[in-house]
């Protein structure tokens, strides 16, 4: 039924969309470009992929993605263990002390305003080099642990929301049966929330890959990560050659995302089925 | 059964009891503890910073406690800081117009984004997922990398600029980049997904057979909308718009490179106060005055998410 209704919903879904698609395709598609004045379009050589190949030889830039997916995978380990400790908490156990308080400090930091949260994460830093004499200067470590503290808040959410799902009487008959609770959490819990720690890892990895205000206030001298790098660059103005680099960025997140969702999306329709065999084979 | 075997079984029984709740006080106490001192301390730390004064040394702040002779710890507070924030025009105006930057934009986002998340929500089956990944997507590319796009597409050689004059709308290229207005884009744009992820997760989980009954008894379906659909949808709308808004106040990224150098936002000066004058002190006031503005609003957040997930 096209009515004028769903016309207008319609026509703003392509409006939303095209809003949120038209920038990035038009850097890809400048990233061909030719020509170092970066809108205009070389008929002549393009496309190209020329800002390509240079990237590949920019040691400033392979050093910086070192470091960035050292830091995002750290980090994203770090932040799915004491996320999934945190969701199991608070989904879980409904009445502990300082329940309220750990739910806000859960929540806080994904909404807080980041030159708050770097700024107090690196007068932490200072004062605890002061006090005790760790962490000395700043650089990959207090990276990471400042990035664990705000992606693990992400991590909670994602965890927890299947955490909701799970069918609790499983978890029962294991512990009716004499399995202790770390067992049941192992060989029950673990598998059925496997896919919602998955998706955690791979978001908690891509907020560290990406984060640059919280990093500006914790790195210190030679930790330079790949955002602050892009970041120092386009201050200056649009490049070809960072074109072509958040070309390759954008590209590997959109692989990993739609190959996520499809997988999901899959197996999803195949336990649909099983369970429809089942229902129609008792 | 003897008194001694008795409690023996007692004990026993105690034990039992007492390993799960090891287990469970660990569970908590780990995530807890890591906040604790990473998120909540680092507060306290900035609290008192605020109440200091800038010296040259490293770091350049005077130290607020200090042990004097005979075993007096000295306090020196500094409230200095605070009435010098308060008392320039320049950081209360930042301060304002970071409200109205991020008010306008989270209404911007919530006109646009809520019929999105209504189209998807009500998108036939495998369009939904597709529709829902792509509002994903942009969520996961980089935050620096989609606001850096803008600055290609506004430029005055840009896209928008290109476009504008070949339709001979214009006769020479607009300022587009570093204005206001290149502001408001991007932050809709950035903070758009936020906006429309639980818009979406609360239309879809909207009891379709309402709407059915409200047409069966002839009501409009534009009435149907605005009496049962808006309201019934309502924790969704508080959460998108405080999703939006309360990082969209401090926000540093998109006024420095959208923005022009007379673009006052907070998230700015608080940057500039630290990096560019190494003022630790007045950086510190203004992000304990900045948390205050926004502390209601997270709580107000999080009791919205707390009464989503109960229902």
């Amino acid at each position: 039924m096209p009515g004028r209704r769903s016309l207008f919903v319609l026509g703003m879904l392509a409006f939303g969309f095209a809003f949120l698609y038209v920038p990035i395709l038009a850097m890809i598609a400048y990233s061909f470009n030719a020509s170092r004045l970066v809108t205009v379009w070389d008929s002549a050589n393009s496309p190209t992929l020329g800002w390509y190949v240079e990237l590949l030889h920019n040691s400033q830039v392979l050093d910086a993605a070192r470091l960035s997916l050292r830091i995002a995978s750290v980090n994203a380990t770090g932040a799915v263990i004491l996320g999934t400790l945190a969701a199991f908490a608070l989904e879980r156990y409904r009445r502990f002390r300082g329940r309220a308080l750990f739910g806000l400090l859960t929540t806080a930091p994904m909404v807080l305003p980041e030159v708050i949260t770097g700024l107090s994460l690196l007068l932490l830093f200072v004062a605890l080099e002061q006090t005790i004499g760790w962490p000395s200067g700043r650089g990959a470590t207090t990276i990471t642990i400042a990035h664990m503290t705000f992606s693990m808040a992400y991590a909670i959410v994602v965890i927890q929301a299947r955490l909701a799902t799970v069918d609790r009487s499983l978890e029962d008959a294991a512990m009716d049966l004499g399995a202790r609770p770390w067992k049941v959490f192992l060989v029950i819990t673990l598998p059925l929330i496997a896919p919602a720690i998955a998706s955690a890892w791979v978001l908690a990895f891509i907020l560290s890959w990406d984060d640059i205000v919280i990093t500006s206030f914790v790195s210190g001298p030679g930790s330079t990560t790949l955002p602050q790098l892009v970041f120092s660059k386009v201050r200056l103005g649009v490049s070809p050659d960072i074109n072509a680099l958040a070309s390759i960025l954008v590209l590997i997140v959109t692989v990993v995302v739609v190959a996520a969702g499809t997988y999901m999306a899959r197996r999803d329709r195949r336990r649909l089925r099983e369970a429809q065999a089942a229902v129609a084979a008792s | 059964m003897n008194a001694a075997g008795a409690l023996a079984a007692r004990l026993q029984r105690r034990a039992v009891a007492a390993r799960p709740a090891l287990g469970r006080r660990l569970v908590i106490a780990l995530p807890y503890l890591w906040l604790a001192v990473f998120f909540l301390a680092p507060f306290l730390i900035v609290l008192k910073i605020a109440f200091s004064n800038v010296q040259l040394s490293m770091p350049p702040v005077e130290p607020v406690f200090s042990w004097a002779a005979d075993q007096v710890v000295q306090i020196r507070l500094h409230l200095s800081n605070f009435s010098f924030v308060f008392g320039d025009q320049l950081y209360v105006a930042a301060f304002l117009n970071s409200l109205q930057v991020a008010g306008v934009s989270t209404l911007l986002a919530l006109l646009i984004g809520y019929p999105m998340a209504y189209g998807i929500a009500r998108a036939p089956g495998t369009w939904r997922n597709i529709l829902f990944l792509l509002v994903v997507l942009p969520f996961f590319t980089s935050f620096l990398l989609r606001v850096y796009a803008w600055m290609g597409l506004l430029g005055r050689s840009g896209l928008v600029n290109g476009l504008l004059l070949k339709l001979g709308l214009v006769h020479e290229p607009l300022q587009l980049l570093q204005t206001d207005f290149a502001v408001y884009l991007g932050m809709v744009y950035s903070y758009l997904p936020f906006m429309v992820l639980p818009l979406y997760s609360a239309i879809e989980k909207l009891d379709l057979t309402l709407l059915e009954a409200a047409a069966d008894l002839g009501c409009r379906p534009t009435k149907a909308f605005f009496t049962i659909t808006l309201p019934l949808t309502r924790e969704g709308i508080f959460a998108g718009c405080l999703l939006v808004f309360i990082p969209a106040v401090g926000e540093y990224v998109i006024p420095a490179l959208l923005g022009g150098p007379d673009t006052l936002m907070i998230g700015r000066v608080v940057w500039d106060e630290f990096f560019a004058n190494r003022d630790w002190p007045v950086a510190s006031a203004l992000a304990i005055v900045l948390l205050a503005v926004l502390s209601g609003f997270v709580l107000l957040l999080q009791r919205v998410q707390a009464q989503e997930r109960e229902a």
